[in-house]
């Protein structure tokens, strides 16, 4: 192995508590970084692992302040380097690819001019041979006619091409490590495997070292030589990935991906439950303990240390019961076969929506969102969307609750209701029966009221329920989405994301719907919460004979509860079928496109690419 | 881009419309008329009275005068005082002129010192110099303008004798005698104008020094100072060219009581007077003014918005 070029010793980064106690963010962190190596980091949000990244540059957010140990590179402790070191070091040797590039690139100045900003810092390049190189970093990223896109401005750019340029202007500097804090988060899956292509390849070409921080464990097994997994801020397991993904050794990690949903099985995928302890609790054991299957009384008392694995000196596990198993070890739910009556509830025909009007000076129609769109859904039913960004997947979803009119086709509902008036027109009792649940339940529950306020409200709206037994209803909602009724006191702030998203459902499933319209409710949790919320939709669904809308990006997500897929691109249907047709026989050439591009965390990604 | 820019003239121009009917609707509803307003007492003699009314033309139906009106301030015929029996262009003229002397001043004064304060409150944010800027802020925001200028006065004209306390120069004094008229007034009007822009732009600041793109630029290795010119100051000061047009609108409107206690012949004293004197079309014909003044000058400062900001600039739907 090389030498390693980035030491991380002993680190440990916190904050100081209102009562003046230190809370640590980061905790005991040692790992190195070899020449030419791509280290993963992953964990749930809140774990450190983006602060572990930063520190790695010697940067701490505002607010944290390093507590013990040191980050050196090349020997040299970047938290005693001063500011004009530490600039040159920055951008330059060390660069780092920022999460959400559209907010990290300034939108005053010119995307090639920003990356000239870098040359300036880092390079001698002046005039013609400065401009050439901006031109030539634009190409390294693939992106077309690097000519007209230095010229352009952050914003008139895709996401995906915003993307690239915080790639090149990271490689202006020549790094020889390159830092990436969820590189391909926010973008859809056949760009995010062309900036993972892009990123091995520049591995390959540049040799350079890089350390990936993902949510997303199938990003990390298609970059990643090595992974560290962590939790509440420090490394429980760090060892090669493919020996992770394919028997992992900590508890945790095995819970993290019994969590992950498959494309291949379509099963819910098991919970870990409870939550990750805050920052600054105090705890004697392991950190793990309260949530580990396998916590016995020596875990509560006696922290563990990270230590080699028995016959794998290479890995390192944090845990007393650290052993290597394979994944079947832990299965998770198989879809139970729901009960369908046959009723058809929402039978959408032909329909087309279009965006914006028609200028005052009559210019082009503008195109259609929608086109085309027929399908229909039976009682206890779960029908996928899937799609990339555009193909019209909310559209349609705004179309059906009448947030935006159609412009062409109807939506005919529980076989005679049309739905074509908007939603401030619609019969209370049409608006009961078609329930939204949306994608950030920190913006759709109102923070100022208590859950039992949130709850009652559709209750006293559709039922007239108030008082006693609109409280006592709440209870029963709060029971389903197993939640319990000390829930109805507290404020949506001092719940948990995925805990939110629950009361969120449940004041959905408050209105007793026939269908339920669900827009991207998972993407905004973590993996294990997740899991636990797709169990719980799963079994409203079928107790219940409720239809539901599962709009999604995440195909294995749509695969692990959906009885039907409706594949749409730009617009247009591209492909429906069963579930199991549609994930495990695609047989148009855009469905196949979106399966293959899916990262699955299996060992031995790394050398695949895209196909797309 | 033509396009946004004929839309937003178009939209001023309707305003415009409206505002003079509202304008002309406002007096036609009061109790009585021009001529009833202005003869007071002596109104009750109907010869006089009627007299007034053959001489403004009353007599005819209101859709009319208006449309003479507002035909006649679109040509620059801006009717006829009643109380001076004089051109109200006439009457108008000096003033504004002294009013946009007073107003240009103090921009030119409060603008660029309220930018570089706020920028410097926004930098060293809670920190003493923070601190000091802020609450002096709030401290000249909440003192009444016809106090600090009594202050002022008092201080600066009969404590130290400095300056003058009043203007004493008639409305139609060469620019240069006026000039030196004008030091307590742009003092006044400074205090206020730079302690509003200086708190937006101190957040303007802040807001982007906490955006991502800053801890970008750090993190790519720029040097502090330099992340200040090229990455801060153009974000955190697009949005406080609005704020500076709408207090350039301020100034040209006609600073009514900052005139009025330095006896400032500008366009705010004469609407006092016009007011005071019951001279409803000299009240009405100011009002139009100032509002076309100030419908004009947010128009400017939004086109400039829009031609310095890539994002509403190159906008692509």
């Amino acid at each position: 192995m090389n030498p390693p070029i980035l030491v991380v010793d002993d680190l440990a980064v916190g904050f100081t508590t209102r009562a003046g106690a230190d809370a640590r963010v980061l905790d005991g962190i040692s790992i190195d970084l070899a020449q030419g190596e791509v280290l993963g980091l992953a964990g749930e949000s809140g774990c450190g692992k983006s602060t572990l990244l930063y520190a790695m540059m010697g940067f701490l957010k505002p607010g944290l302040r390093l507590i013990g140990g040191a980050a050196r590179y090349h020997g040299r402790a970047l938290f005693s380097m001063s500011e004009a070191d530490l600039d040159a070091v920055r951008g330059g040797t060390i660069a780092l690819v920022p999460q959400n590039a559209g907010q990290s690139l300034t939108p005053t100045i010119r995307v090639g001019e920003q990356i000239g900003e870098s040359l300036d810092l880092h390079t001698s390049l002046v005039g013609p041979a400065r401009h050439e190189r901006i031109l030539g970093l634009i190409a390294d990223v693939r992106l077309p006619d690097p000519a007209v896109i230095a010229r352009r401005y952050p914003h008139e750019l895709s996401g995906g091409q915003q993307q690239r340029i915080a790639v090149a202007m990271a490689l202006a500097g020549d790094p020889d490590v390159l830092l990436l804090d969820e590189p391909t988060t926010g973008l859809d899956v056949t760009t995010q495997l062309h900036i993972l292509d892009l990123l091995r390849d520049l591995r390959a070409a540049k040799g350079m070292a890089m350390v990936c921080v993902s949510h997303d464990l199938g990003v990390i097994a298609h970059l990643a030589d090595r992974v560290a997994i962590m939790y509440a801020g420090a490394i429980v397991e760090a060892r090669g990935v493919d020996a992770v993904l394919a028997r992992p050794a900590h508890p945790y990690t095995q819970g993290l991906l019994a969590s992950i949903p498959r494309l291949g099985t379509g099963r819910i995928p098991a919970a870990i439950p409870g939550r990750p302890p805050a920052p600054g609790t105090d705890r004697p054991g392991c950190r793990y303990a309260e949530r580990c299957p396998r916590a016995d009384e020596r875990c509560t008392r006696l922290p563990p240390v990270l230590e080699p694995l028995p016959g794998e000196p290479e890995g390192r596990a944090a845990c007393h019961h650290a052993e290597p198993r394979g994944l079947d070890a832990w299965p998770g739910d198989a879809v139970s076969g729901a009960v369908k009556d046959g009723a058809i509830v929402l039978d959408i025909r032909d329909l087309a929506v279009s965006y914006g009007k028609r200028g005052l000076l009559g210019g082009p129609m503008p195109a259609k969102a929608v086109d085309g769109v027929t399908v229909s859904l039976r009682r206890g039913e779960v029908l996928g969307l899937v799609g990339e960004s555009g193909s019209g997947k909310s559209t349609i979803l705004r179309a059906i609750t009448g947030l935006w009119p159609a412009s062409g086709g109807a939506i005919v509902f529980d076989g005679a209701i049309v739905l074509d008036r908007p939603a401030a027109r619609r019969e209370r009792d049409v608006l009961r029966r078609v329930q939204l649940v949306f994608q950030n339940p920190d913006a759709s529950l109102n923070p100022r009221h208590t859950i039992a306020e949130i709850l009652a409200q559709p209750l006293g709206l559709y039922f007239g329920l108030g008082g006693v037994a609109a409280e006592a209803r709440a209870a029963d909602l709060l029971r389903s989405v197993r939640l319990d009724a000390t829930y109805l006191r507290r404020y949506p702030g001092q719940l948990s994301g995925g805990e939110k998203q629950r009361v969120a459902i449940a004041r959905a499933f408050a209105a007793e719907p026939d269908l339920i319209l669900c827009d991207e409710v998972t993407s905004a949790l973590d993996v294990s919460v997740q899991a636990s919320v797709l169990g719980l939709l799963r079994d409203l669904t079928v107790e219940r004979g409720v239809a539901c809308i599962l709009v999604s990006h995440d195909l294995a997500v749509v695969r692990a509860l959906a009885d039907r897929i409706v594949v749409l691109h730009r617009g247009r249907i591209a492909e429906i079928g069963t579930a199991a047709d549609i994930c495990d026989r695609p047989s148009q050439t855009y469905t196949r496109a979106l399966v293959a591009a899916v990262l699955e965390p299996e060992p031995g990604a790394r050398g695949l690419r895209a196909h797309v | 881009m033509i396009r946004l820019v004929l839309r937003r003239l178009g939209s001023s121009l309707v305003t415009l419309l409206i505002v003079s009917v509202v304008i002309f609707v406002a007096v036609e509803v009061l109790p009585g008329d021009a001529c009833t307003a202005y003869l007071g007492r002596a109104a009750k003699d109907p010869t006089i009275l009627a007299a007034c009314r053959e001489n403004r033309g009353l007599s005819t139906p209101a859709i009319v005068r208006w449309v003479d009106w507002a035909a006649g301030f679109v040509q620059g015929d801006l009717g006829v005082s009643m109380k001076r029996n004089k051109p109200i262009a006439d009457l108008v003229g000096w003033r504004f002129r002294n009013t946009v002397v007073l107003a240009l001043t103090a921009s030119l004064v409060g603008i660029p010192l309220a930018l570089v304060l706020g920028v410097m409150a926004g930098l060293a944010r809670d920190r003493p110099l923070d601190i000091a800027l802020s609450s002096g802020a709030i401290f000249a925001m909440t003192i009444p303008d016809f106090v600090s200028a009594t202050v002022l006065i008092l201080v600066f004209a009969i404590g130290l004798g400095w300056t003058n306390g009043v203007v004493t120069v008639s409305a139609n004094a060469p620019i240069l005698d006026l000039m030196s008229n004008t030091v307590l007034p742009t003092v006044a009007l400074t205090l206020v104008m730079v302690a509003h822009i200086l708190r937006l732009v101190r957040t303007s600041v802040i807001d982007t020094l906490q955006s991502d793109f800053v801890t970008m630029a750090r993190l790519k290795g720029v040097p502090f100072r330099r992340i200040v010119w090229r990455h801060v100051l153009p974000n955190s000061l697009l949005p406080s060219i609005n704020l500076i047009g709408l207090t350039i609108a301020w100034l040209l409107g006609g600073v009514v009581v900052t005139e009025t206690v330095f006896n400032y012949p500008g366009i705010g004293r004469l609407s006092v007077d016009a007011v005071s004197d019951r001279d409803l079309p000299l009240v009405q014909t100011i009002a139009l003014l100032l509002a076309s003044v100030y419908i004009g000058v947010n128009l400017l400062a939004d086109l400039l918005a829009l031609a310095l900001n890539p994002r509403l600039r190159t906008y692509r739907a």
